[in-house]
């Protein structure tokens, strides 16, 4: 069997036109794909992009819950961005996010008569803390131990998932919520606000784009970013010009974390009010912010962008689950085929390819 | 209480199964430098297409090996990916995973809450399945349980005693120089990660067919993550998968078995996972006491020009 050999000659530097036109390229491509796998697994493709597109971004109520889905995507995505930048592979955004809504949700619980301009910072500090204490466990057995943060980030995630679970049908069950295992309505002072009319809560979309504009400029304007920009570039080299290794893996974990946690309040406190089941507070953001970080080739700001995008696919998912009767899995596969295209495409920029038959 | 522990490895076993199959895999994969993430993702196309096949042609074996095919061609997207256009294993494995759980969830649609209308038979070992208390414990299960079994032995010897395996082990440890001695690493790695797939395809047709049995979406679990560490627990050696699968298997079984006692399933569910990461660190200790590790290579993409 001849497999086609692909021969790789390095490039120096890569225009700016090739990074943006290859990642249209892989958009492309990646969407042609899925059109080829719905059409096989007996979906029309047109009509499931289409409902998708129009979902979306085709109305008024669409854009808003795009952007109110964009909230915790740019939060947790911008997190990303600095752990990938540090070459941590922090997998695990989703379980930090979990974390963070339950520590947000304890801190509502335990001063539930503080007034919202002190509870509601609270609760955004216990969000951040929770999730950042779920990232600081894969980051300190792989500084210290040397395991797999790959591994240890995600079966946390399972661990957190049955945390939220276990506390919602067990000691926070509300009482006034016949049966369902969710807890009582957080107080109002407890409410983050919205823009009237729709869901989404302006405030943590600010902290979001904030926090998207300061991770950008800690990369790019100080030595800190210059230090985690050479360590995942190239560990050894940081090591011999003495840059400490454990410091940065710790603190790109911790700041992922912290930012998965704060999107995990935003959805309690946002949208919710309440804990619930896991799978009602997240449909798997946390992943979905992985593509938001690579689709933005780990830039924060673009992946305020590339969040914004994805917000809307998940909700045309949701439009097609409904429209056409298919499994909330589904979203999976925009997930997994743009995201095997997206990191392919990074090649052209780094490689001239040549093919050898 | 002896008869609670022999019903407990009785049923470790079978919960073990899946994990054995797919670790096996995944030791040869990353015996030959590619890490493959994909497992979950390629496990659960297994059970689908698994279930599928066997439930519409009404034979089971046509699903055991629809369900080979599937994870293997999986598999070789990953190949491809990691091994020609060398992008990053770890994300290009994730990626696998999210589109095995998407596309298997499309598929599975029709099938769920169907029982499977064919079975495969417990095999009674003549001699042995009559043994007192051992026979039933040990000698009834089905084909695909001897199979993993008897595949341990099997896979161990052509890793470390014959020529196959030692080209393997060099491909993950030294491309370069297995190159230089005219192996071809492409090659190598592409059929080791497409074994991978088939293997992890074979553990989850065993879920859906034989094990559960039921298309269930999702009913994975992250099984196939925890097979990804178990090739760590078992420092790429076929032998202590086995030691690993069943170890897990039997805290599957320790889960059902502590509920009636008033603790939470929620917090039982944890337990695999949290058992993952001490088995992780426990490991990593180890292998640097006994200065072993990962093949060396696992995780680099190999080119002739950049050495």
């Amino acid at each position: 069997m001849n497999i086609p050999r692909i021969r790789f000659e390095k490039r120096l530097s890569s225009p700016q036109w090739l990074t943006l036109a290859s990642l249209i390229v892989a958009l492309l491509l990646a969407m042609l794909t899925i059109a080829i796998i719905f059409q096989l697994l007996g979906v029309n493709p047109l009509i499931a992009f289409q409902r998708i597109f129009r979902g979306g971004f085709g109305s008024v109520y669409g854009l808003q819950e795009t952007m109110t889905k964009s909230i915790p995507l740019i939060l947790a995505g911008v997190g990303l961005t600095l752990a990938f930048k540090g070459r941590m592979y922090n997998i695990g955004a989703e379980g930090q996010l979990l974390i963070g809504a339950i520590f947000a949700t304890g801190v509502s619980r335990a001063f539930p008569e503080l007034p919202a301009y002190i509870l509601l910072p609270a609760m955004f500090l216990g969000g951040f803390v929770g999730g950042a204490l779920w990232a600081v466990v894969p980051a300190i057995l792989k500084t210290r131990f040397r395991v797999d943060e790959v591994l240890t980030s995600l079966m946390l995630v399972y661990v957190a998932n049955e945390a939220v679970k276990f506390l919602v049908y067990g000691p926070w069950r509300g009482t006034d919520t016949r049966g369902f295992p969710i807890t009582d309505e957080f107080p109002d002072a407890a409410h983050i606000p919205n823009i009237l009319g729709t869901r989404i809560h302006y405030p943590t979309l600010i902290i979001a784009i904030l926090l998207a504009v300061l991770i950008y400029l800690l990369l790019v304007r100080t030595k800190l970013g210059y230090e985690i920009r050479v360590t995942g570039e190239n560990p050894d080299a940081a090591r011999y010009a003495g840059m400490d290794y454990q410091k940065i893996a710790l603190l790109v974990m911790i700041i992922s974390g912290g930012l998965a946690g704060l999107a995990g309040m935003g959805e309690v406190a946002g949208i919710h009010y309440r804990l619930r089941p896991p799978e009602a507070i997240s449909p798997g953001y946390g992943f979905t912010a992985i593509i938001v970080a690579w689709l933005a080739r780990l830039n924060p700001l673009a992946a305020i962008l590339t969040a914004f995008l994805l917000g809307g696919l998940l909700v045309g998912g949701d439009a097609i689950q409904i429209a056409l009767n298919l499994p909330a899995a589904t979203v999976q596969i925009f997930n997994g085929v743009i995201l095997l295209f997206v990191i392919s495409s990074e090649l052209f920029n780094q490689y001239r390819l040549r093919l050898e038959v | 209480m002896l008869e609670f522990i022999l019903a407990a490895v009785r049923a470790a076993i079978p919960a073990g199964t899946p994990l054995l199959y797919g670790t096996l895999g995944e030791v040869y994969a990353e015996r030959s430098g590619v890490l493959n993430l994909g497992v979950e993702g390629m496990m659960i196309m297994g059970a689908v297409s698994g279930f599928a096949v066997a439930q519409t042609t009404g034979n089971v074996w046509l699903g055991i090996l629809a369900a080979a095919v599937v994870g293997g061609l999986m598999a070789l997207i990953h190949a491809f990916a990691s091994v020609t256009l060398r992008v990053n294993q770890v994300v290009s494995g994730l990626a696998l995973t999210m589109l095995g759980l998407g596309m298997s969830g499309m598929m599975g649609k029709r099938f769920v809450g169907q029982p499977l209308a064919v079975r495969l038979q417990p095999i009674n070992i003549p001699g042995l399945s009559d043994l007192p208390v051992i026979g039933p414990l040990l000698f009834r299960f089905d084909i695909l349980v001897y199979l993993s079994v008897l595949l341990v032995p099997v896979l161990w010897f052509v890793l470390y005693k014959t020529r196959l395996g030692v080209t393997l082990r060099s491909v993950g440890e030294n491309p370069a120089a297995a190159d230089a001695l005219g192996v071809s690493v492409t090659m190598v790695r592409y059929s080791a990660v497409a074994f991978g797939g088939m293997m992890a395809g074979i553990g989850g047709a065993y879920l859906s067919i034989s094990y559960a049995p039921a298309w269930i979406e999702g009913m994975t679990a992250g099984a196939g993550w925890i097979v990804v560490a178990l090739t760590i627990f078992a420092i790429w050696d076929p032998r202590r998968a086995l030691l690993g699968a069943y170890l897990f298997g039997g805290v599957r079984v320790l889960q059902f078995r502590l509920q009636p006692l008033g603790i939470s399933p929620n917090l039982l569910n944890m337990l695999p996972f949290l058992l993952t990461i001490l088995v992780l660190w426990l490991s990593s200790g180890e292998a640097a006491k006994r200065r072993i590790g990962s093949p060396a290579a696992l995780m680099t993409a190999f080119s002739r020009e950049e050495r």
